[in-house]
């Protein structure tokens, strides 16, 4: 147990060093992100007085193209460098670099929402009326149910023709209901007007099922390529 | 096996044209919906058929995961059985019992439970290796067709009856929706990814669509208890004699479904033949080419 | 009468979709067994 998490820290700590030092990506992804907020507050009237019961939606949608953006990236420098096949034939747990990778992506997915949160408070005027610390346990459950089934289908896209297509064909449908979850969640608690208690708890329980999916199934995929 | 073919093709439409005569003329005229409810008759029994297409879909795709790992083939064949021996004691306790919807009979709920390590086994023996591959992208394709119907028949039923085509908290058809959306990506993952392992890929994602399902129907239930919608092809129990109808209904369409994966079938045996082939014939163009320049040499 | 328009168009639908599918395996079934013709005519 102790071998998974160090190759896991190290492989997390690798990809941390890396894109930090090739700051052009990153950058270029904060810059989409802000576009998609800008296109929605010229989409959808922040002043009209639905806006409160939307915005839980426009949020989660936001994030999920930022996600996606993010997530296509994801394996491209070991593809370039043929680090996977030095992956298939190492002992070390391919686990490990299933886990380092879905937590590098949760921490660069979770850093651009961050970046477009305020946004969407200024622009929507947002106020919560419900419970707003209940929007950390969503934010986070939220985020790794994208972000765990997003790498694990990033992986599976490798080999296909199109691969940047591939990525969310794949992902969209089978999050719908982890997506249901965190906007009905979000907006109850904007709006005040529901418990997201079920949400919450249904969250957890996607991101149980399908994080130990995701586990058993990579070695698989991994010496599928 | 072929003369079974057409002989099959000749009772399955017999059966599809008595099942119309049953669903126009037969069946009585719903109280409320009049003569337009009998849409269900197409829209129903193509929905168990997809179900039944994309479960056959989930074993297969099972069983060829864990085809070349002794311990997990061992230790899935251990769950199944514990599922079915499970479920079916189950419906014999009170409390289990109570759970069950209204109408339901726990001896029904045993029968289907019981079907699913049948399924397990009997598909296990019948389609060896390869062949579960083959019975997965065709009960996929087919189960698909089958889909697309019941999410155009569905709107096109709630639209006079409800006044609307589509009603976002209807649980059964946008569970409908989604389950459409995970087979129609297997499609395009089969049809785009040329790695050696499609197959395993596709399997993979098979067995991920499976653990979606109940949570996109749950997710769809407790929205639609927060937001009351109406539910489109309605509820509660059902005249004996609609019963009856639907039923006959379905089995033509089960026929139907059993020859169209059939043909499915053997298209895809034919097609991999035919890969194999071409394999096999530039493999010798290559050995050829290598060899007819040495031997003029020699000459 | 305006509903049984929905009916019919139902009953339609469904045959439709059936036909299609069943056309595109008959188009792919001809196209194979061409190739193979082809094949083993090169050999």
């Amino acid at each position: 147990m102790t071998s998974i998490w160090t190759v896991t820290l190290a492989t997390l700590k690798k990809d941390i060093r890396l894109e930090w030092r090739s700051k052009d990506a990153l950058n270029s992804m904060l810059f989409f992100s802000l576009l998609v907020v800008v296109i929605f507050v010229f989409s959808f009237d922040p002043l009209a007085e639905e806006s409160r019961h939307i915005v839980g939606g426009l949020v989660w949608v936001g994030f999920l193209f930022a996600a996606v953006v993010a997530l296509n990236q994801t394996w491209a420098r070991e593809l370039r460098n043929q680090v996977l096949d030095a992956y298939r034939v190492s002992p070390a747990p391919a686990n490990a670099l299933f886990l380092a990778k879905v937590l590098g992506n949760f921490i660069f997915v979770g850093v651009l929402e961050a970046l477009m949160t305020p946004l969407f408070v200024i622009f929507y005027n947002l106020r919560v009326l419900g419970s707003a610390w209940q929007l950390i346990p969503i934010a986070i459950l939220g985020t790794w149910a994208l972000v765990v089934n997003g790498t694990f289908f990033a992986a599976m896209s490798l080999r296909t023709r199109n691969r940047e297509i591939m990525l969310p064909l794949l992902l969209f449908p089978i999050s719908i209901p982890a997506v249901i979850a965190m906007v009905a969640g979000t907006t109850a608690i904007l709006t005040g007007e529901d418990s997201a208690h079920f949400y919450i708890v249904l969250l957890l329980t996607y991101d149980v099922v399908f994080t130990t999916a995701s586990l058993a199934l990579f070695e698989t995929i991994l010496h599928a390529e | 096996m072929k003369r079974l073919f057409p002989i099959l093709s000749i009772v399955t439409a017999i059966l599809l044209a008595y099942a119309l005569y049953e669903a126009l003329v037969v069946a009585p005229a719903d109280a409320l919906q009049g003569e337009v409810y009998r849409i269900i008759y197409y829209h129903v029994p193509s929905a168990w058929t997809a179900f039944l297409l994309f479960f056959i879909n989930f074993i297969a795709s099972i069983q060829y995961l864990v085809s070349g790992k002794p311990a997990a083939k061992s230790a899935t064949k251990w769950i199944v059985i514990a599922i079915g021996v499970i479920g079916v004691i189950a419906t014999f306790i009170p409390a289990v019992q109570q759970m069950l919807p209204t109408g339901m009979r726990p001896s029904a709920v045993a029968t289907t439970v019981i079907l699913i390590p049948a399924f397990y086994f009997l598909i296990g023996k019948f389609f060896p290796g390869d062949r579960l591959d083959v019975l997965a992208v065709t009960t996929a394709e087919v189960g698909v067709v089958f889909c697309t119907i019941v999410l155009v028949t569905g709107p096109i039923w709630a639209r006079p009856v409800w006044g609307i085509w589509w009603a976002p908290g209807d649980i059964r058809l946008t569970s409908t929706l989604v389950l459409w959306l995970i087979y129609v990506s297997y499609l395009v993952l089969r049809r785009f990814s040329n790695s050696a392992q499609t197959q395993m890929l596709a399997a993979a994602l098979a067995v991920f669509g499976a653990l979606d399902v109940p949570l996109v129907y749950f997710s769809i239930w407790f929205f639609r208890t927060q937001h009351p919608q109406p539910v489109i092809g309605g509820g509660g129990s059902m005249d004996p004699r609609m019963l009856n109808v639907l039923l006959i209904s379905w089995m033509a369409f089960l026929c139907f479904a059993f020859l169209v994966c059939w043909s499915r079938f053997r298209l895809e045996l034919l097609h991999r033949e035919v890969e194999e082939a071409y394999a096999m014939e530039s493999l010798a163009g290559s050995v050829a080419g290598v060899s007819v320049p040495l031997t003029r040499r020699a000459q | 009468m305006n509903a049984l328009k929905f009916l019919f168009a139902a009953y339609i639908a469904t045959w439709v979709i059936h036909i299609f599918y069943l056309g595109t395996l008959v188009r792919r079934f001809k196209r194979l067994r061409q190739q193979m013709k082809d094949l083993d005519r090169g050999e």
